[in-house]
This record gives structure tokens, sequence and C-alpha cells, in this order.
């Protein structure tokens, strides 16, 4: 794909957002926020597999980077009061864009010393910031401490949530799919020899980790506005685990399949919880026949991480990696 | 004119071992000159000082009149030298097409915010890049493999290729580290014809590395000769040829 289509496809995937945002009171709401997940999870993942997959670096922060940003813009927008229909999409958007920069910040005060650290090491580090983030917002009275904050204002919707997926899907892509980008993937593949070929290694590394904050961040802000509650334990280790896990599963550098991944990593323990709620199946006396699957809902999604893993390394959707 | 490459003096220490020992060396514009010596003798390690990834422990490396000495290995690179590795180093998972492209981005007029915006100047510019590309693989008889990834490639085509790579930095002086390594016989004259080739076509200046002394003795205007890290002998082909010190080096006194 030389993405001479890329704006075309960007502008068609808004204007389709904005379609389905029109049709969302037809929407049962418990699908609604489902989908808010899922595009929540694509700016996720998408962004974190600019650092870990094209750049080959590895970040086990990214949900940190999401707390700013969801911190950031829920305060921004909580100032307000009710607000007509644009002035709260204006105040809106500008608490995304705050959230989005004060996560990029932050992955600038964190790549600059770090990124000269390689593989686990910078993981280490990363998981450390992403702790200490939360530990700050756990003290932070202002921001409601361990207790959390409350959010006053539901602003994501469809056109927000899919059309931000499809700004940094774009981003990303084509930040990648140039010849500026190739540069990302020389240090992913060897970095004496990009060096050597006039690359400078530290700056793209800091430009990926940059921008892959600058998204997480927003995708903190949309994240803010769809559960309107925040509380600091929301963006643990465990969350930045299951973004790295998309990107692995969707195989490293593979945006299509790391969409995809994003995709079914959000359906699936929703898909357990389904299942586990079926009042009565053909062949089964019991009531709920499948209520164990509530109890372990997680030791299962872990299982099947773990099967996924074993039998395809190179990532579930990694079919063939043709890079132009 | 000061000499395109100059070493003045230069040595470099690990611990207790001096890898270069006070190496003079020169190198003038469109000349070929060889780099040999005994294995272990310093010959990547002068590479590694002439490009940035190693600093030297004192002495002086200027190019082109200025110091380089501190400046990083991409710095270097964007100055005017390129360079091959001993052990091949090209980006396995890019294609052969885009091991090339990728030393482009040296010659970018836009930033960032082209490959963002995509407009006419961004496609224009990714065009020309891609005739340019194709045109140095045609050179070199690699435009076939242009969609192949580089590591599917034949040992003696990935030798090429890398060296393809280097070129298109637009190098003033192209340093070779063993290119003949590996090649079979008719590979080997072939690559001497390239080496040749290059040094006329792009009017660049070679310091080449190498083990087989055919090749060498066959295209070099003038061989430095190292062991221990220290320079042993200088001269034409013949004189090196013939010098006892460099046959006593060879054949481990
Ligand atoms: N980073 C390093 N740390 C310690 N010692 C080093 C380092 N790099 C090179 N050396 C040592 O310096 C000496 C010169 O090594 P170098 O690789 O330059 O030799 P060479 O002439 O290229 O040999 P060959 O023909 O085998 O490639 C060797 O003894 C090597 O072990
Ligand atoms: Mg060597």
């Amino acid at each position: 794909m030389n993405f001479r289509h890329a704006k075309t496809f960007l502008l068609g995937a808004i204007a389709l957002g904005f379609l389905a945002s029109l049709a969302a009171n037809q929407i049962n709401p418990y699908w609604l926020f489902i989908f808010y997940d899922i595009g929540i999870g694509i700016v996720m993942a998408v962004s974190l597999n600019l650092i870990n997959g094209y750049t080959g670096q590895f970040s086990l922060g990214h949900a940190g980077f999401m707390a700013v940003g969801a911190y950031t813009s829920a305060v921004i927008t909580n100032q307000f009061g009710e607000l007509n229909f644009f002035v709260a999409n204006g105040i809106f958007a500008v608490s995304l864009y705050a959230g989005g920069l004060a996560a990029a910040l932050a992955g600038l005060l964190v790549g600059i010393p770090t990124l000269r650290l390689r593989g686990d090491y910078l993981a280490i580090v990363t998981l450390g910031f992403g702790e200490i983030i939360r530990v700050i917002l756990q003290n932070m009275e202002k921001v409601g401490g361990a207790r959390g904050l409350s959010v006053n204002h539901g602003y994501t919707n469809l056109f927000w949530t899919f059309g931000l997926a499809a700004v940094t899907v774009y981003v990303v892509a084509s930040l990648v799919n140039s010849t500026y980008g190739r540069g990302f993937i020389a240090v992913h593949d060897d970095e004496v020899a990009a060096e050597a070929m006039g690359i400078n290694t530290t700056k793209y590394k800091v430009t990926a980790f940059v921008v892959g904050s600058f998204f997480a961040g927003i995708a903190g802000g949309l994240y803010a506005h769809s559960k309107q509650f925040l509380t600091p334990g929301g963006f643990g280790f465990m969350q930045s685990i299951t973004f790295v896990v998309m990107v692995i599963l969707g195989g490293m550098g593979n945006s299509v399949g790391v969409i995809l991944a994003a995709i079914l990593l959000t359906l699936l323990p929703e898909g357990l919880r389904m299942l586990s709620g079926i009042e009565h199946l053909p062949g089964f006396s019991a009531e709920r026949p499948l209520g164990w699957i509530g109890d372990t809902r997680m030791i299962i999604y872990s299982l099947l991480l773990i099967a996924l893993m074993l039998t395809r390394p190179q990532g579930l959707f990694s079919f063939r990696r043709k890079r132009n | 004119m000061p000499s395109l490459l100059q070493l003045d003096q230069t040595t470099i220490r690990f611990g207790g071992l001096t890898a270069v020992s006070e190496l003079d060396l020169q190198i003038g514009r469109n000349e070929l000159v060889g780099l040999i010596g005994p294995n272990g003798a310093g010959k990547t390690t002068a590479f590694n000082l002439i490009t940035g990834v190693y600093q030297p422990t004192s002495g002086e490396v200027a190019f082109d009149g200025k110091s380089i000495v501190g400046s990083k290995p991409y710095h270097i690179t964007a100055r005017g030298i390129a360079r091959t590795f001993q052990n091949i180093r090209l980006f396995p998972s890019l294609t052969v097409f885009d091991n090339v492209r990728a030393v482009f981005h040296l010659h970018l007029r836009g930033d960032v915010r082209h490959a963002l915006w995509r407009g006419k100047g961004y496609h224009a510019e990714e065009k020309s890049i891609a005739d340019r590309v194709m045109e140095l693989l045609e050179i070199f008889q690699l435009g076939k493999f242009r969609d192949e990834a580089a590591k599917s490639l034949s040992y003696g085509d990935q030798r090429r290729l890398e060296i393809v790579r280097a070129l298109a930095a637009k190098p003033k002086l192209l340093l070779l580290d063993e290119p003949a390594a590996g090649m079979n016989a008719t590979e080997k004259v072939e690559l001497t014809r390239l080496i040749q080739f290059i040094k006329d076509k792009f009017q660049i200046s070679i310091l080449l590395v190498e083990h087989d002394m055919k090749v060498v003795m066959g295209i070099c205007e003038r061989i430095v000769v190292l062991d221990y890290g220290i320079k042993i002998a200088e001269g034409k082909p013949e004189e090196v040829r013939a010098n006892p010190k460099v046959i006593a080096a060879y054949l481990g006194e």
C-alpha cells in the first residue's frame, strides 16, 4: 500500500464516525460503550505499535500516559457546567488536545533520559514511570486521590472515538510509510547500522515515544468522558500489559493486525461475560449452564492469550509482512 | 588542498590493549587506498574511529579539513563518509528497495510534516526518491529484487546491497570492510571491477579493508599495512608486497 489515498481514507472514516454518532440513540447503550472501548483500544494499541512494534522499543508504561491525558482533560471539562452542543464539543476537543500534549510532555521527560537504555532496561524504567504516575495521582487530593475523580460530562461519542482512532491510524501509518519513516524500522532492525546510515536513532526513538504518548493521552481523554469516573488504579501495570499484548498479538509493526487485535481483546472479556449470562442451553438442565465462566473469566482470558502466543508467536494476524 | 581524510597520531586503547596506535593516514580525493593486516591488526577499529563509533583516546581525525572527533556517527555520515560492515548489517525486515530508501532521508527537503500532510510536494519527492533508488539498484543488478526482504538475498547480493545502501548516502569517502569475504572466485572478480567502477562513476575516494590479496593488489593505488595496531608499511602494491616487515607480519614471524 503506497498510501496515496490515505487522506481520502481518513476523511471517509471521520465522516462514517459522524454518521454513526447521529444514529447512536438507536444503538443499545451496552454496545455503545463497548464500541467506545474498542475505539479507545485501537488508539492505544496503534500508538503503542509505533513505539514497541515499528521502532522496536519496549515500553510498559502506556497506561501511565493514558492516565496523564485522562486526568488532564477531565480536570479541564470539569471546570464547565452545562453548555450548548457546539461549545461543549469545542471544549471537549481542546481538553483532548491538552490531554495529548500533557502526555506527550510526560513522554518527552521520560524518553530523553531513558531511550539510551535497551530492551528490558527500558521496559523496567517505563514500568516504573507508570507506577509513579499512579502513586502521584493517588496522593493528589485535588483530583480525588485514591477515591477517584468524577467526570461531569459524558462527551465521548462514536464520532470522537472513531474519528480519533482514524486519525491515530492515519498519523502512524503516514509516518511509517514514508522515506522519513523507514528510519523507525531501521532503528528497530539494527541501531548500529542505522546510525552509520545517517539516522539519528535517539531522535527517532524520542519522536516515536512522544507521538505514541500523545495519542495515549488522547485515548485517556476519551476514556475519561466515556466512563465518567477515574481511579488511579484503572491505569495500572495490568492495563499497560493489555496494550502490549494487543501489539504482540497483532504482529508487531503490523497496523491492520494490531487494530484487529485491539478489537478482539476488547470483545473477548465481554464475550465470555455474555456466555456466562446465558440462562438456558438446550441439553443442559441447570440454570445458567455456563455460569462458571463468569468466575473464571480472567483465567480463561489469560489461558487463551497463552495459547495464542504459543501457537502464533509472530502475531495472530501476521500473515505476510511486506512493507513498502 | 588538504587531503579528504587525515588521521594524525590517532590512538585508541581498550583497557590495556592498544588496538590502533599513533596511526597517520591520508586519503586524497578520488583515491583508492587499501588497508591490510593480519587478523586483529586493528583495521575494523580504524573504521570505527573514522565513522565515530569509537572516539580516539588521543590523536586527530579530520575530514574535508575539519575535525570529526566527537561527532556522532549519523553526523559523520551526513558529512560524507559511508561504510559497509565486516559482518553484513542490512535492515533485515526491510525490503531491498527500502534498505536503500531509508538512507535517502538524508537528502529529504521536507520534514515529518510532509509525510503527514501528504501533499503534492511530498508525492513528487517520494517519486523522485523511488526513481533514484531504482537507478542505484539497477546499476548493481539488484533491481529485480526490489520487493524481496533483504535477508532473503544470497550472500554476495547482500554484500553488494550494503555497498548500494552506503552509496545512497552520497559519500565523498566510502569505507569497505572486507567486501569480498564469503564470495566465490567469480564474484570476487566482479567485485573488483565493481569497486573500480564505483570510484570512477561516482568520483569518490575508497578505503578498502580486504584479506584477499588479489583483490587488494589488483585495484589499490596505495596500501597501508597495520600489525598490532601499528602502521608497519605504506606504499604502492608492489613495494608493500616486497616489504620484509609485511612478509614477516603475514607469516607470523
Ligand atoms: N570494543 C572493543 N573492546 C575491546 N577490544 C576491542 C574492541 N574492538 C576491537 N578490539 C580489539 O582490538 C583489536 C583489533 O580488532 P579489529 O577488529 O580492529 O581487527 P581487524 O584488523 O579488523 O581484524 P579482522 O581481520 O579479524 O577483522 C583486536 O584485538 C580486538 O579484540
Ligand atoms: Mg575487521
